[in-house]
Formats: C-alpha cells, sequence, structure tokens
C-alpha cells in the first residue's frame, strides 16, 4: 500500500488456534514481518482437552488492512477460527492490570479514595505502599493509572485486552 | 490428521526408516539433496531400499531448486533433504523461492540431536526459526511415532489450498530411535484446521457470469494459480474463452496456460508486457483475474491502474484478494474448479456477450497490436537477444521441449519471444527472482523428463550463481542445453542503471568471465560459441543434435534493453516502447525511484 491509512481505527481480533509448539512466534512473526501494528496481545491456553488456545491482538489500520489481517491470519496453518470482534458486532473487553503506588499521607489516602472509585482492591501493602488491582476496559485502566501518576506511581504491569462477543453465540 | 487406517499392523521401524516409508507411500520417486552429519540414518536408509532415487546436488539451494524445477514440470510436489546448520540455511532462499511462486515442496532438513537443540551445537541452526516466514508450515519431529503422521500432513499441506514450501525438522536421535508406523488411508486424510475450500459460492458464480455476460470491453488476466491448478484448469480456461471470444493475457507464472499462438492471446501484461495486454488492461470495463494476484510486476502505478473496470478475482488464497486492488466480486475456490462452475452457468444460462461491443473492442486492441511493441533491428552480425530467442523457439518449438529461465533481461525476452502452448513447460522465478535458479531447475526438470529436451535459457551472470550444478547434471548424464545469452552485463540492472540513475553502471559489468567452452569441457561437457547472426541456426541445431550436456556462449549485442517497460511508479498506458524517442530518458521523478 503506497497511501497511509487517514484514520486508523482500533481492533480486536480473537485468533482460536491449535496450541502447538511456535503458534505464537507464527502469528507474531505474520505481524511484524508484514508491518501491522500489535497494540496488545494476550494468550492463554482455553481449552485443555482439545489443545486449543485463544489469541486476542488489539492492532489498528484501514478497512483493507484489517481484512488483509485477517486473511493472514487464517491462512496460518494451525488457525482454526479469526473473529473480528470490533467489526461482528457487539462485544465485552477487559483489561486487568496491577499498579504500584508509593507515597505517605495525604497521597496515600487519596490513592485509596481514587481506587475505591475505580472498585480496584489492594492486593498487597506495606507502611509506605500499595499494589492495586484494577479491571476494566482499557480506557478505564488508562484513566486509573493517570489519576495515580502523581500520587506515586512507580510500576505498572498490564495483562492487555481479552474480549469476547456479547450474546449466545460463540466463535 | 485422521483417516480411516488402512493396514492396521504396525511394526518398529527407527524414524529414518518411518520417513522413507512414509514417503514411499506418499509416492515420492525421486529427492534432492546432499548428506551431513545430522542426516546419516536418513542417507542410511535410503542406502537400504530402492524405491526412492536421491539425486546428490553440489550446493542445497539447487536442491531446491531443482525440486522447484521437477514440481512445476509435474505438478506433483517436489522433495528435498538436507543437513541441519549449513543445509538448512543454504536451503532457504529455494524455499522462499517456492513461497513466492506457490510451489509444493518437502524439505526435510536435519536436526541436531533433541538435547542439544538450543545449546548452539555444531551445524545447529534454529530451523524452524528461520524457515517459518518462508514456509508456508513447517514441523519438528519430537517423537519417532509422530514421524509418518507429520510425514503425511507435510504433504496435505503442501499440495492443498495455494501449495508451497514445507519444512520437516528432523533431529538425528529421532530418526534413530525406534517407532510405529501405520499407513494412513491417503485419500481421506482431513487436516483438523487446514481445508481450504475448492468450490466458488454459487451466488458469486452466477454474480460473475453476469458481470462477464454484460461487460463490453473484457479481458481475461491469467496466472500461475491455472499452472497449480493442473492441465484440466487449463483445458477449461481455453473452453472458457473459446465460448466468450474475449482477449486473455497472462502473467509471467501463468505462461503455457493459454496457447500463446492463439489469436486472442494477447501476451504477458505487466512491467514488460506488451503493448495490447497492458493497454487493453488499463481501458478494460470487466476483468477477470484467474490465480493471479495484482503483483505490483503487473499493477504498475497502484492509483492509475485499471481504473474504469469492474475486476473479478477469483484465487484460492482469501490473503490475495483486496491485497494490492480492490476488487468488486471475489471469489475464492480452486481456480479450475471455479472456471468449470463459470462454464456450466454461463452454458445453462444461455448467456451471449454483445457482439457489436466485442467487436469495437477487438478492433481497438487490433490497432494496439499493430504497433508491433516487440519489434527490434537485426540489422547487423551481431546477435540481438531476442533474435537469438526467436531463433531457438523455431527450432525446438515442434519438439517435446521445457524451458528454464534464470533472472534478469534474458527471462523477460524469453517470455515474450518463447511461445508457450502448454502448461508445465517453463519454469522461471517470478515473485522471488532468484538469480542462479535456471540451471538446477533444469537438473529437476530434465530428471522428471528424460527424454525430453530441457533447455535453460540464461544469462552469463545468473549462471555463475549456481555454476556448481553443472557437477550434477554431468553424474545423471542429464543432457541439458543451457543456452547464454552473455552480454557480459548484469543486464537488467545495467539497463535500470542506464534509465534511471543517468548511465552510472555501477559494478554492473563481468569482469574475469569464464571462458565457457573450456568451462564446458572441464566439466566433461560440450562448449560452443556462437558470435554471429549469420550462424546462429547452424549453432542452435548442433547444440540440439550434440549428445549430453552443452553450453552454447551466444555473444549477443551487449546493451540491447528489453522493452516495452513500464517504468517504476508508472501506469499501464505510459510505457516506453523500444522505438520511443525518449526511451532514453523515461520520467521517472520522486516516488518511482524508490520503488524496485
Amino acid at each position: 500500500m503506497s497511501e497511509k491509512p487517514e484514520i486508523a481505527p482500533k481492533h480486536t481480533i480473537a485468533v482460536l488456534v491449535d496450541n502447538e509448539p511456535g503458534v505464537l512466534a507464527r502469528v507474531v512473526g505474520l505481524f511484524s514481518g508484514r508491518g501491522y501494528n500489535i497494540e496488545s496481545l494476550t494468550v492463554a491456553e482455553v481449552d485443555a482437552s482439545q489443545d486449543r488456545s485463544r489469541i486476542n491482538i488489539v492492532t489498528s489500520g484501514s478497512e483493507m488492512i484489517i481484512d488483509q489481517i485477517r486473511a493472514q491470519l487464517e491462512r496460518l496453518v494451525p488457525v482454526f477460527n479469526v473473529v473480528d470482534l470490533t467489526e461482528d458486532g457487539p462485544s465485552v473487553e477487559r483489561e486487568l492490570a496491577l499498579v504500584k503506588v508509593v507515597g505517605k499521607g495525604e497521597n496515600r489516602i487519596e490513592a485509596l479514595r481514587v481506587a475505591d472509585i475505580f472498585r480496584a482492591r489492594a492486593v498487597d501493602s506495606t507502611l509506605g505502599s500499595f499494589v492495586f488491582e484494577v479491571t476494566g476496559d482499557s480506557g478505564k485502566v488508562n484513566a486509573f493509572i493517570d489519576l495515580m501518576q502523581p500520587l506515586g506511581l512507580t510500576e505498572v504491569s498490564r495483562t492487555g485486552v481479552v474480549a469476547i462477543a456479547r450474546g449466545a453465540d460463540a466463535m | 490428521m485422521s483417516g480411516t487406517e488402512q493396514n492396521s499392523e504396525t511394526t518398529t521401524l527407527s524414524g529414518a526408516e518411518i520417513l522413507i516409508r512414509a514417503l514411499t507411500d506418499q509416492g515420492v520417486e525421486v529427492i534432492f539433496g546432499y548428506p551431513g552429519g545430522a542426516v546419516l540414518p536418513i542417507y542410511d536408509a535410503l542406502f537400504a531400499q530402492n524405491n526412492i532415487r536421491h539425486i546428490l546436488v553440489r550446493q542445497e539451494g539447487g536442491a531446491v531448486h531443482a525440486a522447484e524445477g521437477y514440481a512445476r514440470s509435474t505438478g506433483k510436489p517436489g522433495v528435498v533433504l538436507v543437513t541441519s546448520g549449513p543445509g538448512a540455511t543454504n536451503a532457504v532462499t529455494g524455499l522462499t523461492d517456492a513461497m513466492m511462486d506457490s510451489i509444493p515442496i518437502i524439505c526435510l532438513t536435519g536436526q541436531v540431536a533433541s538435547h542439544l537443540i538450543g545449546n548452539d551445537a555444531f551445524q545447529e541452526a534454529d530451523t524452524i526459526g528461520i524457515t517459518r516466514p518462508c514456509t508456508k508450515h513447517n514441523y519438528l519431529v519430537q517423537d519417532t511415532d509422530e514421524m509418518g503422521r507429520i510425514v503425511h500432513e507435510a504433504f496435505y499441506v503442501a499440495t492443498h489450498g495455494r501449495p508451497g514450501p514445507v519444512v520437516i525438522d528432523l533431529p538425528k536421535d529421532i530418526c534413530v530411535n525406534q517407532g510405529h508406523y501405520e499407513k494412513p488411508d491417503l485419500e481421506n486424510l482431513h487436516h483438523k484446521t487446514y481445508r481450504p475450500p475448492m468450490e466458488g459460492k454459487a451466488t458469486s458464480i452466477m454474480r460473475a457470469v453476469e458481470m462477464m455476460a454484460g461487460a463490453r470491453r473484457p479481458i481475461f488476466y491469467t496466472g500461475g494459480g491455472l499452472i497449480n491448478s493442473g492441465p484440466e484448469a487449463c483445458a477449461r480456461l481455453r473452453e472458457l474463452v473459446r465460448l466468450t471470444g474475449y482477449p486473455i493475457t497472462s502473467t509471467l507464472m501463468g505462461l503455457g496456460a493459454y496457447p500463446a499462438s492463439d489469436d486472442r492471446f494477447l501476451g504477458m501484461l505487466g512491467m514488460h508486457g506488451t503493448y495490447e495486454a497492458n493497454n487493453a488492461m488499463h481501458d478494460c470495463d470487466v476483468m477477470i483475474c484467474l490465480g493471479a494476484r495484482f503483483d505490483d510486476r503487473i499493477t504498475g502505478r497502484l492509483d492509475a491502474f485499471s481504473p474504469n473496470s469492474r475486476k473479478i478475482h477469483v484465487d484460492i488464497d482469501p490473503s490475495s484478494i483486496n491485497k494490492n486492488i480492490s476488487v468488486d466480486l471475489p471469489v475464492i475456490g480452486d481456480v479450475g474448479k471455479v472456471i468449470e462452475q463459470m462454464l456450466a452457468q454461463w452454458k445453462s444460462g444461455g448467456y451471449k456477450p454483445d457482439p457489436s461491443a466485442l467487436n469495437d473492442w477487438w478492433t481497438t486492441i487490433q490497432k494496439w497490436r499493430s504497433r508491433d511493441c516487440l519489434a527490434y533491428t537485426q540489422d547487423t552480425d551481431i546477435i540481438k537477444p531476442q533474435y537469438a530467442i526467436q531463433r531457438l523457439y523455431e527450432l525446438t518449438k515442434d519438439q517435446d521441449t521445457y524451458i528454464t529461465t534464470e533472472v534478469g533481461q534474458h527471462q523477460m525476452w524469453a517470455a515474450q519471444f518463447y511461445k508457450f502452448e502448454e502448461p508445465n513447460r517453463w519454469m522461471t522465478s517470478g515473485g522471488l527472482g532468484t538469480m542462479g535458479y535456471g540451471l538446477p531447475a533444469a537438473v529437476g526438470v530434465q530428471i522428471a523428463h528424460p527424454n525430453s529436451l530441457v533447455v535453460d535459457i540464461s544469462g552469463e551472470a545468473s549462471f555463475m550463481m549456481n555454476v556448481q550444478e553443472l557437477s550434477t547434471a554431468m553424474q545423471y548424464r542429464l543432457p541439458l542445453k543451457i543456452f547464454i545469452l552473455n552480454n557480459r552485463w548484469m543486464g537488467m540492472v545495467r539497463q535500470w542503471q542506464q534509465l534511471l540513475h543517468g548511465s552510472r553502471f555501477s559494478e554492473t559489468y563481468s569482469e574475469a568471465l569464464p571462458d565457457f567452452v573450456k568451462l564446458a569441457d572441464s566439466f566433461g561437457a560440450t562448449g560452443l560459441v556462437i558470435e554471429r547472426s549469420g550462424e546462429l541456426d547452424d549453432s542452435i541445431r548442433k547444440m540440439l543434435e550434440t549428445d549430453g550436456l552443452v553450453i552454447a556462449d551466444v555473444r549477443v549485442a551487449q546493451e540491447e534493453n528489453c522493452f516495452p517497460m513500464v517504468p517504476s511508479g508508472a501506469a499501464h498506458n505510459e510505457m516506453i516502447l523500444a522505438d520511443d524517442q525518449n526511451a532514453e530518458r523515461p520520467k521517472v521523478t520522486g516516488d518511482g525511484m524508490a520503488l524496485v
């Protein structure tokens, strides 16, 4: 593609794969080799009896590129199914973050207050620090992290997006 | 893979024996390979059997190209056996070549013993990691009991859907250990994830036929997919063209699918395609793309590519659809099957194209044709390369001939001037453009067709890239005819330097070329030099009549350029023709300069 896409909306793509060695490398190599973007990626086995894993990829690109990504993923031999959750109807997206905040006095109290508003749980605490667990869509997690910034944020660990289509139909 | 078991008897065999047995069950007759430490158990198993013939190449890269030539000329997958480390890395170019041109290859690579993997052992390379992007799929066998299943699955993957190369990496201990093997029911194998569609959707076929029938300026644009689909697909294509009366053009990879001598054939399209083919593509109103992929060598400038046409794209690989060019109607399926469906639909619907529109269209095409874009002047005694190929064609066309090429000007001239009437007769490196492909590919073709005439149309620079395979050809007494268009330049690069880089010929002149006659002599082959156009016919006849391998060193005009040419970043209707006043100075600027 010679022309640059004007807008590059985000798409969440779910890929059901045979859990064979190297399958993640195949998927990731496809994205790097063809110059596609990966904004987040999660992978875990979802069906041990059938050896299937699910990869959720958040990517961005023009409609033509997203269609290409989907077709290229479908072309990989160990791929069962590819669904563009953004395109194919409403879906639920969640991300989990562990956020470490170090501080004393008023900042510490304010951090707890903010955590309460975001329904974040303190999963570890010392006299000078908290580790909060927050879940939600990426926007909520971003907002929480932004608010923690002035309150002593020192470290963040995020899972990346997991997503699933709404309704009764399974992929 | 699952399949009903035919043979319930299981025996314990070494991994190497299972491998050979599975290959035999797949009907493999020939392996192109080169031994080494990690594959010694496999060579031992080969030694103990008589079903499979091993062809010893001189470098592993040659083995893959030979297997490509074998595959492309027979329609069967080509099989390669190389050792670990450098054996596998040498095979990478050939694998990439097969990937780009969709050639079914099974490449067996040795690997260090399982417990050494990851330890930087002697001749260890991460073959699976290295070959992942240049194969359709690859396998590391981790259990001897899995050997048979993986081999059969690899053949299934390599030959189903869009064909391609598959690597099986074989750790040495897995080949030595004992395991079980049962021959599966090969007719009824199913892959658990990979099931490419064969038939096009009925609704798409109906829409496609309606679009075709309603066309006023139609064109068939056909590609290598037809060759991969097989001779039946090519026969159906001929019927479809006959039935519709529409003009047809072909990519480099598709030559031979439709007879070049037929009046409806406009010649090759693309960068060095004909004036009539490219103009017809530009001006058509309905384009029917059959088994081609809108490669950049075909399209030229994307935003100026056939701007006013509606496009039907038939491809077995959904990722080819809308990759470079947006199409109006994709049809996913095997091109031979889809054409069969189209024929049935056309006939049952009683479709008839508009005769007056078609007549006007053909009149326009004839006007372009009369431009005689491939014209050249053979006015002196110096041999024009185009003339050399024309004479070679005239003197070999009535024989059972297979042509391979290397990459560059000679390849394009061969595509323009050698007329292919049948599929599987033309072996060339299209997508990757691998210099050095032609000689080993010719080895593979001649092994598959021992009694046919196999000519490698070559350039002196490409020939030097895999010249060691002369030794292979001599070992198996292959009577290859190597027809070198020798202009002492890396001609296509020289042409680009002349046209695009102010004639600054940086590093493209071949100093210190060998004496090809003496070279032939040193291998025990026959060499001959052809210097004057007057002696060309006699010398070609001599080359054809001489027993055994012949190298013909054809000294051609050194600075001849290959035209027509659609320069980088230009549109189809902006071609440079040989007799243009401005041919020396095409208007290529800015973005075009950066394109390959």
